[in-house]
């Protein structure tokens, strides 16, 4: 099927799509030529957890819209722009301070050249970028004009090049410009601390909540830089707020002076006002959101565990997010559990009385163990209901003590009589206390 | 003689908490439940607003098992959520809820640097509002040990450190001074016998190695029960193998 183009809905499609990405992403976004977006992600890739997640993930999230999407991270917005476009793959990473070897052999059209200057270019014999960088600048200059190299300049990054993020009007947003530039960590730490009120103030008069936050730094050699922070929940809370950016202010580099810092609530939801006090008894339940994204924000992985239902020791614990609904329930407690389990069972032999006896001796990690007392076996059955593959199979445990007092958890794989349940060689499979 | 004593000694104790200052106003502990235990601990059971330090024995000392499940039986009678801060994530889970220690209280805080999980310690114990903070930690250094100690002091809130090592030959490192009030040594013991083959209720041998402005001293104890209160054990320590071998020892 054939369709007649539509620029204009196109570039308000990729506006759509810009402003979907600066509430998800990064707080810089930008539209670049007519087919892509421009994004500095630069401090925001680690509430996606890390550089590669964010953009597999993004490039999943068009593909779940029947969208193919590509995507480049590099230093510069120009070895970006030229990689994304040259690659087959989905997703490529530029090393830091690699741009040279990625970008010299792409083809000069992917310099952001005007179209006559790069066909002019070509009849000179210029094929790769590699080549024209490697040519005298003065001759390129009085032929071509300034362009050639400032555009050179800008992909290798010797020239820098601030991306003008796109706006909507209904963002809630703060602003302080200095006449003076500051750059002492304690002046932005009081600068920080009073746009985070006057933006809570904003936020309350809309009865909106923050849930990502931007800090962007307008430095006055024209580089901007940003710092995202992320909670949990809807927050305006002055405190809760100005901490998560005072944690790290020492990430900002003032470099010759601030001349502005703006603060804006990209992301914001519905928070209403709730009674604090509305009881007689004083109630002792502490809110530990703020906590978690102190550490979220810092990189760390907060989780807590859940159960689940699975009678396979390690298919029964599931990660839950840390500030998921709190389940009242728990693990039936019948059997003992070990407090240390291991990733994956480590081998071990064993002199055992077949089929149910538990061994006499086991040697794990080339260290014999007697085996002094023992209890077992508890007898687990593969969930054939969910992977076919486990039909037959069968782990039977078996917890041993030995002479000091070492307490064990070991299984066999099979039930000891029939070879189509397992293997029965032996594992080691967690420590108990 | 000895009332006017015991008055001397209460006196100069309160004497010396006002010197101390802020730290003597958040005063108050979590006692085990244990006479002999709680006697010999200053203030009757383990304080709050400080820091203990748990480590196990032998082979203890890699996996941390005991020491691991010791600190959870702790946090489990304290009030208020628990934040757990590690970088092996190794922890299974089920173990700590036949303690008493309920899966909607903990909240795990995994990093990738040793480092961090200190850093992640004071700012959980500094937030105030946790019942007991726990860290599995390799390296806990006369500063480190300072910073976290003060911060507990200003909060209340207990902080538990579990020491766990990569090899069993670097546990030496226990013996190196640090601010903790009180420093335990966890090892396993054989358990208590039954009259059935089988394994009992696990024991373990405790030593309180540094207690501050205390004495030191030894326990026999029964593992943590259903609400991660100890005991004292009354199996036997030694001679198990008078009370009847294991069918399956043979």
């Amino acid at each position: 099927m054939l369709v007649d183009a539509d620029p204009t809905a196109d570039a308000l499609a990729l506006d759509r799509i810009g402003l979907w990405a600066l509430g998800h992403y990064s707080p810089i976004v930008a539209v670049d030529g007519i087919d892509g977006l421009v994004l500095d992600t630069e401090g925001a890739d680690h509430l996606q957890g890390g550089e590669l997640p964010m953009i597999t993930g993004m490039v999943n999230m068009f593909r779940a819209r029947k969208l193919t999407a590509r995507i480049a991270i590099a230093d510069t917005w120009g070895a970006a722009h030229a990689c994304v476009r040259a690659i087959n793959r989905d997703t490529v990473i530029v090393p830091r301070g690699e741009i040279m070897r990625a970008v010299e052999k792409l083809p000069i059209s992917l310099l952001r050249l005007q179209e006559k200057v790069v066909q002019d270019l070509r009849v000179l014999g210029f094929q790769s970028i590699g080549e024209l960088s490697a040519t005298p600048r003065a001759p390129l200059a009085l032929r071509f004009g300034p362009e050639v190299g400032r555009r050179l300049d800008q992909t290798f990054g010797r020239m820098n090049e601030p991306i003008d993020p796109i706006r909507t009007t209904d963002l809630v947003e703060v602003s302080r410009s200095f006449q003076e530039p500051i750059g002492a960590a304690e002046t932005i730490n009081k600068y920080v601390g009073r746009l985070v009120v006057q933006l809570v103030a904003e936020l309350e008069k809309r009865g909106l909540g923050a849930r990502r936050t931007d800090l962007i730094v307008h430095k006055i050699d024209n580089t901007i830089q940003a710092i995202r922070a992320g909670t949990a929940k809807p927050a305006r809370d002055v405190a809760w707020l100005s901490k998560l950016f005072k944690d790290r202010t020492e990430k900002i580099e003032p470099g010759f002076g601030i001349e502005k810092l703006v603060l804006v609530a990209v992301l914001a939801e519905p928070l209403v006002e709730e009674q604090k006090v509305s009881s007689l008894v004083e109630e002792k339940t502490s809110d530990m959101t703020p906590l978690i994204d102190i550490f979220g924000n810092r990189g760390q992985r907060v989780y807590r565990f859940a159960p689940f239902a699975s009678d396979v020791p390690e298919r029964s614990v599931q990660r839950v997010s840390a500030v998921a609904e709190a389940l009242e329930n728990t693990w039936v407690g019948h059997w003992r559990r070990p407090v240390r389990l291991f990733d994956r069972p480590e081998q071990i032999q064993a002199i055992a009385m077949m089929p149910d006896y538990p061994p006499a001796t086991i040697t794990w990690r080339g260290k014999r163990h007697r085996v002094k007392r023992a209890d077992g076996p508890e007898r687990i059955f593969g969930e054939w209901w969910m992977r076919p593959n486990e039909l037959e199979a069968v782990r039977d445990y078996f917890v041993i003590e030995n002479e000091d007092g070492e307490r064990f958890w070991i299984f066999r794989s099979g039930d000891g009589v029939d070879p189509e349940t397992g293997s029965h060689k032996w594992f080691m499979h967690g420590i108990f206390a | 003689m000895s009332a006017v004593r015991a008055q001397v000694l209460a006196d100069l104790r309160d004497r010396i908490s006002a010197i101390e200052g802020e730290s003597a106003k958040k005063a108050g502990c979590l006692p085990f439940g244990v006479a002999e235990i709680d006697t010999i601990l200053p203030g009757g059971g383990l304080a709050h607003g400080a820091l203990h330090e748990f480590a196990g024995g032998g082979a203890g000392t890699v996996d941390g098992a005991a020491a691991a499940l010791f600190a959870a039986g702790i946090a489990a009678r304290t009030e208020g959520p628990i934040v757990w801060c590690l970088t092996r994530p190794d922890l299974f889970f089920p173990a700590l809820a036949q303690v008493g220690l309920l899966p909607k209280r903990v909240i795990f805080v995994e990093s990738d640097k040793e480092e961090d999980v200190a850093a992640n310690m004071e700012e959980a114990i500094s937030y105030g509002g946790c019942g007991a903070v726990v860290g599995e930690m390799v390296r806990l250094p006369m500063v480190v040990s300072r910073r976290l100690q003060l911060v507990a002091e200003k909060t209340g809130t207990i902080a538990l450190a579990v020491r766990r090592w990569r090899r069993q030959t670097e546990a030496n490192d226990f013996g190196q001074p640090t601010a903790s009030t009180t420093r335990w040594r966890v090892s396993v013991l054989p358990s208590e016998s039954l009259p059935v083959p089988g394994i009992g209720r696990p024991r373990w041998f405790l030593e309180l190695m540094r207690s501050r402005a205390g004495e030191c001293a030894e326990f026999y104890v029964g593992a943590c029960d259903g609400q991660g209160r100890i005991d004292i054990s009354t199996g036997s320590a030694d001679g198990q193998d008078q009370t009847g071998r294991s069918r399956y020892s043979g």
